[in-house]
C-alpha cells in the first residue's frame, strides 16, 4: 500500500505522467499471508468441528457422559506439553533471527518430541476410551468428541512430519530465506494448534465435566 | 471392516464385473461413443507427436494464461456432459405421462439430475468462472503471473481430478441418487450402501483442495502484486469482484470440506453425525451444507457482475457509473451472502423469529443488487453503444436476472416458501438467475476477452445465433416451470399421472432443444472462427478499443506478460494511458524473473484420483499405498528449491521487436 501511495504520481522530465517501470520491479513476497490464509480457512474447519460439538455435546444416547470417560489431570498434562512446544518454537525462532542453525535445530527438534508426547498421551486417551466401550459409534457425543479432537490430533501429526522434513531442508541448505521462511510458517501452523488447542480444552474438557 | 478378509477383497474391494452397467444400453451407447472419441484422440495426439507439446506446454506449465484456458476447456466439456444430463431429463418429464413410463427407469433418472447439479455446479461454473479469473487477475493488476505458480498448476489439475473422478462413476458403479447436496440420512450408508455418494464425496473433496488453494492464491496475488500506484479503490472492477469471490471461497469452502468429511465418518465408520439414531442430527448437516451453499452462488455471480461492468463500460465507451458504489455493492452482498443460509430450508420449523430474520436479511440483498442494476443502466444512459455479441450476452442478462432476481424476493418471504418449497417454481426461479446471471456472463467474457487469449476475435454471426438460441430457449425452457411451480409440481420427479400438466413439459423440452442448438451454434462459432482466424486476427492487442491494462499488452500476451511492470495513476489505467499517447517502448529491456514449470502437480492429482478411486471401492490395501504415495511425493517436491528463472533480454527484445514490426503494419 505504502509503495502504491508514493509512486501515484512520477513523472518524466519534461512533466509527463511515467507509465512505466523501467527497472527490474519485484512485487512483494505473499508467502507469509498467502499461509495466514490457509491457517484461517483451517480455522474455520475447526468452527464448523466445534460447533457440530455444540450441538451433540449432550447427545449420549444412553452412552456415557463427559463426566463419566474425561481425565482432567490427563489433559493437563497433555497441555502443558503443547503449550511448552510453542515457547520451544519460539526458541527456535530467536536462534533462527540470530542465524545460528545449531540452536534453531536443536529447539525444533525438542518440539518436535513434544509434539509427539502429546500425540502418544492423546493416543493413549483414545485408546482408553474405546477400551472402556466409549467409541466414536457409541452417541452423538463421542462422535463429535473424537472428530473435534482427533482432527487437531492429526493437524500435529501433520506439523511433526512437516517439522521432521524441515530439519532435513535445513540441514541441507542451511538458513537461507526460502528456509527461514518455510520455518516461519510452520511456526504460524504450530502456534495456531496451540490455540485452537487451548479451544478444545476449554470447551470440550473443562466444560464436559460440568453436569 | 477388517472381518473375513481375503485377497481379492483386499486388493479390489468391493469392485467387481457388476459394477460395470452391462445392463443399461443408454450408458452402454455413451461408453462406445467417449471409448471411439478417447482412442480416436489418443491416436491422433501420438500420430501428430503432440504429447511431448501437451506436456512441456500445457500440462505442466505454470503460466496463469494457460492455466486458465485450461479451466475453460474443462468447464466446456463439462458442460456438454451436464446438457446432455439436462436433456435427458426434459425428454424424460416430456413423455412419462399415465401408463407412458418414459425411457429412464427412476434409478436412472435419479443419478442423472444428481450429477447435472454436480457437474453444472463444480464442474462447469466453478472452472469456468477460475478459469477467467486466472487469466485476467495477473494481466488487470499489471504483474507476471500469480503469488503461487505451482499451487495454481496443482489447484487445476486437482479440479480436473475431481471432475475425472466423476465421470468415472458414469461407467464404473453408480452416482449418488441423492440429489446435488446430497441430504442425509438419505445419503447415509443405510439408505445409499452404494458407491454412489462415496463417489460424489471424493470427487468433490478432491476438486475442493484445488478451489481453496485458487481462493488463497488469487487474494494474496491480488492483496500483493498490484502494479505500483493501482491503490484498492484504483482496481478494475472484475478485480474488485474477484477479490470478493476469493475472499468467500477462502471463507466458504473449509466448510464444505468439513460437513463432507463428517458425512464421510458416518458412511465409513458407522459414526453418528447425522444418522436418525444414536443422537445425530440429520439437520446439522442441512444447515453446515448450506453455509458453504449460499456463498457459492456469490461466489459465481460476483466475477460475473465484475465481467458485465467491463463489458458495458467499454461498449458504451464511458467510464462504468457508479465505480465507487459498485465497489461498495460487491462489499455488501459478500458479507450478508453469510447471513442467508437458512432461507433454503425455512421448513426446518426454526420458528417465525429466526425465519423472519433470514427472509429479511435475504431481501436486503437485492438492494445492492439493484444498485449494481441500476449503475449498469446509467453507464448505457447517452453512451455510444455498440451491440456486439458480449454486449447482446449483457442486455439479455439484465433482463433476465431482474425477473429472476424477483422471483428469489417472493421465495424470501418464509410463507410463501413453505408452499412453494421444493417445487419447480424454485427450480426454475435458481435456474433463472444461474443460466441468465452466471451462465449468459460466462458466455459474454469468453467472447470479450477470447481475442486476447488467442489471437482472433470469435465469429460475430454463429455468436449471435448462439445467444438468441440461449436467451429464448431459456425462456421455453423455464417459464413452463414458474407456471408448474404454483401449481404444485414438485421437483425430481421422473412420472406424473395428471395428463394435463403434460403440455408444460414439452415446451420445456422444446426449450431445452433451442438450447441445444444454442450450444452448437457456440461451438461451430469456435470452429469456424478458428477456420477464419487470419480475417478475424487482432493485431493492435486492443480489439474493443477497452480501459483496463490487459489491453496494453500484446494478443496473446507474451509468457512475461509485460516487458515492463506499468505504473497506474488513475482508474481505466489503459485508457488513461491511451489519452495521454502512451508510447511503447521499443528498447532498453532487461531480463525478466520468471517461475519454472513443475511435473508435480499432475502427478500428486493422478494419485489423488487413484487413492480416491480405492476409498470408493474400500480398495484399502492400494488406499494405503496411494496416500504414502501422495505423502510422499509431496514431499519430495518441497525439496526443489530451484523454481525460477530469468528470461534474458536478448529473448524479450526479439519478441517485442516482432511486435513492432506486426504494429507497424496495422
Amino acid at each position: 500500500m505504502s509503495e502504491a501511495t508514493m509512486t501515484a504520481d512520477v513523472k518524466t522530465q519534461d512533466g509527463q505522467l511515467e507509465f512505466l517501470v523501467k527497472g527490474d520491479h519485484h512485487p512483494q513476497n505473499g508467502t507469509l499471508l498467502g499461509f495466514w490464509l490457509y491457517l484461517m480457512s483451517d480455522c474455520l474447519i475447526f468452527a464448523a468441528l466445534f460447533a457440530t460439538y455444540g450441538v451433540l455435546a449432550r447427545s449420549y444416547a444412553g452412552g456415557p457422559t463427559g463426566m463419566e470417560v474425561f481425565d482432567l489431570s490427563l489433559v493437563a498434562i497433555n497441555t502443558s506439553f503443547l503449550l511448552l512446544s510453542s515457547i520451544t518454537y519460539g526458541f527456535a525462532m530467536l536462534q533462527m533471527q540470530a542465524n545460528r542453525l545449531k540452536g534453531t535445530l536443536f529447539w525444533l527438534a525438542i518440539t518436535a518430541l513434544l509434539g509427539a508426547a502429546f500425540l502418544g498421551l492423546e493416543l493413549y486417551e483414545f485408546y482408553h476410551l474405546i477400551h472402556i466401550g466409549a467409541t466414536p459409534q457409541t452417541s452423538g457425543f463421542l462422535t463429535a468428541f473424537f472428530a473435534l479432537v482427533g482432527t487437531h490430533g492429526l493437524h500435529v501429526l501433520f506439523g511433526i512430519v512437516w517439522l521432521v522434513t524441515l530439519l532435513f531442508q535445513l540441514k541441507k541448505h542451511g538458513l537461507i530465506p526460502a528456509n527461514k521462511r518455510r520455518v516461519f510458517c510452520l511456526s504460524m501452523f504450530w502456534h495456531f494448534l496451540d490455540v485452537v488447542w487451548v479451544g478444545v480444552f476449554t470447551y470440550v474438557y473443562l466444560m464436559g465435566v460440568l453436569p | 471392516m477388517f472381518e473375513n478378509l481375503d485377497l481379492t477383497k483386499l486388493i479390489f474391494g468391493r469392485l467387481t464385473w457388476d459394477a460395470i452397467p452391462f445392463h443399461d444400453p443408454i450408458i452402454l451407447a455413451t461408453f462406445a461413443v467417449v471409448a471411439v472419441g478417447g482412442v480416436a484422440m489418443l491416436v491422433a495426439l501420438t500420430r501428430y507427436k503432440l504429447w511431448g507439446y501437451l506436456w512441456t506446454e500445457w500440462f505442466t506449465s505454470i503460466d496463469h494464461k494457460k492455466i486458465g484456458i485450461m479451466y475453460i476447456i474443462l468447464g466446456l466439456v463439462m458442460l456438454l456432459r451436464g446438457f446432455a444430463d439436462a436433456i435427458m431429463m426434459r425428454l424424460q418429464q416430456a413423455f412419462a405421462f399415465g401408463d407412458n413410463m418414459g425411457y429412464l427407469p427412476p434409478d436412472h433418472y435419479d443419478q442423472i439430475f444428481t450429477a447435472h447439479g454436480v457437474i453444472m455446479i463444480f464442474f462447469v461454473a466453478m472452472p469456468l468462472v477460475t478459469g477467467i479469473m486466472n487469466y485476467l487477475i495477473p494481466l488487470q493488476i499489471g504483474t507476471r503471473d500469480v503469488a503461487f505458480p505451482f499451487l495454481n498448476n496443482f489447484s487445476f489439475w486437482m479440479t480436473a481430478g475431481g471432475a475425472a473422478l466423476m465421470m468415472v462413476s458414469l461407467f464404473v458403479g453408480e452416482f449418488a441418487k441423492t440429489g446435488w447436496l446430497a441430504y442425509p440420512p438419505l445419503s447415509g450408508i443405510l439408505q445409499s450402501p452404494g458407491v454412489g455418494v462415496d463417489y460424489y464425496i471424493w470427487s468433490l473433496q478432491i476438486a475442493g483442495v484445488g478451489t481453496l488453494l485458487s481462493g488463497i492464491n488469487l487474494l494474496v496475488t491480488i492483496v500483493k502484486m498490484r502494479a505500483p500506484g493501482m491503490s484498492l479503490m484504483k482496481m478494475p472492477v472484475f478485480t474488485w469482484t474477484s477479490l470478493c469471490t476469493n475472499v468467500l471461497i477462502v471463507a466458504a469452502f473449509p466448510v464444505l470440506t468439513a460437513v463432507l468429511g463428517m458425512l464421510t465418518l458416518d458412511r465409513y465408520l458407522g459414526t453418528a453425525f447425522f444418522t436418525n439414531d444414536m443422537g445425530g442430527n440429520a439437520m446439522m448437516y442441512v444447515n453446515l451444507i448450506w453455509i458453504w451453499g449460499h456463498p457459492e452462488v456469490y461466489i459465481l455471480i460476483l466475477p460475473v457482475f465484475g465481467i458485465f461492468s467491463e463489458i458495458v463500460a467499454t461498449y458504451s465507451r464511458k467510464p462504468l457509473f457508479g465505480y465507487t458504489s459498485m465497489v461498495y455493492a460487491t462489499v455488501v452482498i459478500t458479507v450478508l451472502s453469510y447471513l442467508v443460509w437458512l432461507h433454503h430450508f425455512f421448513t426446518m420449523g426454526s420458528g417465525a423469529s429466526v425465519n423472519s430474520f433470514f427472509g429479511i436479511t435475504t431481501m436486503i440483498i437485492s438492494i445492492p443488487t439493484g444498485a449494481k442494476i441500476f449503475n449498469w443502466l446509467f453507464t448505457m444512459f447517452r453512451g455510444r453503444i455498440k451491440f456486439d455479441v458480449p454486449m447482446l450476452w449483457t442486455l439479455g442478462f439484465m433482463v433476465t436476472f431482474v425477473i429472476g432476481g424477483m422471483t428469489g424476493v417472493l421465495l424470501a418471504v418464509p410463507p410463501v416458501d413453505f408452499v412453494l418449497h421444493n417445487s419447480l417454481f424454485l427450480i426454475a426461479h435458481f435456474h433463472n438467475v444461474i443460466i441468465g446471471g452466471v451462465l449468459f456472463g460466462l458466455f459474454a467474457g469468453i467472447t470479450y476477452w477470447f481475442p486476447k487469449a488467442t489471437g482472433y476475435k470469435l465469429d460475430e454471426f454463429w455468436g449471435k445465433l448462439s445467444f438468441w438460441f440461449w436467451l429464448i430457449g431459456f425462456y421455453f425452457a423455464f417459464m413452463p416451470l414458474y407456471v408448474l411451480g404454483l401449481m404444485g409440481v414438485t421437483r425430481r420427479v421422473s412420472h406424473f399421472e395428471d395428463q394435463s400438466l403434460q403440455i408444460w413439459f414439452q415446451i420445456a423440452a422444446f426449450g431445452a432443444v433451442l438450447i441445444a442448438v444454442g450450444i452448437a451454434a457456440f461451438l461451430i462459432q469456435l470452429i469456424v472462427s478458428f477456420r477464419r482466424r487470419e480475417a478475424l486476427a487482432d493485431e493492435t492487442g486492443d480489439p474493443w478499443d477497452g480501459r483496463t491494462l490487459e489491453w496494453s499488452t500484446s494478443s496473446p500476451p507474451p509468457p512475461y506478460n509485460f516487458a515492463f511492470t506499468p505504473r497506474v495513476h488513475d482508474l481505466d489505467a489503459w485508457w488513461q494511458m491511451k489519452q495521454h499517447g502512451f508510447k511503447r517502448p521499443e528498447s532498453g529491456f532487461i531480463p525478466i524473473h520468471m517461475p519454472k514449470g513443475t511435473w508435480a502437480g499432475i502427478v500428486l492429482s493422478a494419485i489423488s484420483v487413484a487413492c480416491g478411486f480405492a476409498l470408493i471401492w474400500h480398495m484399502w490395501l492400494a488406499a494405503a499405498v496411494t496416500f504414502v504415495a501422495l505423502i510422499g511425493t509431496a514431499i519430495y517436491h518441497t525439496f526443489n528449491y530451484d523454481r525460477d528463472y530469468y528470461i534474458p533480454a536478448e529473448e524479450v527484445e526479439r519478441i517485442e521487436a516482432e511486435r513492432t514490426k506486426v504494429l507497424a503494419n496495422v
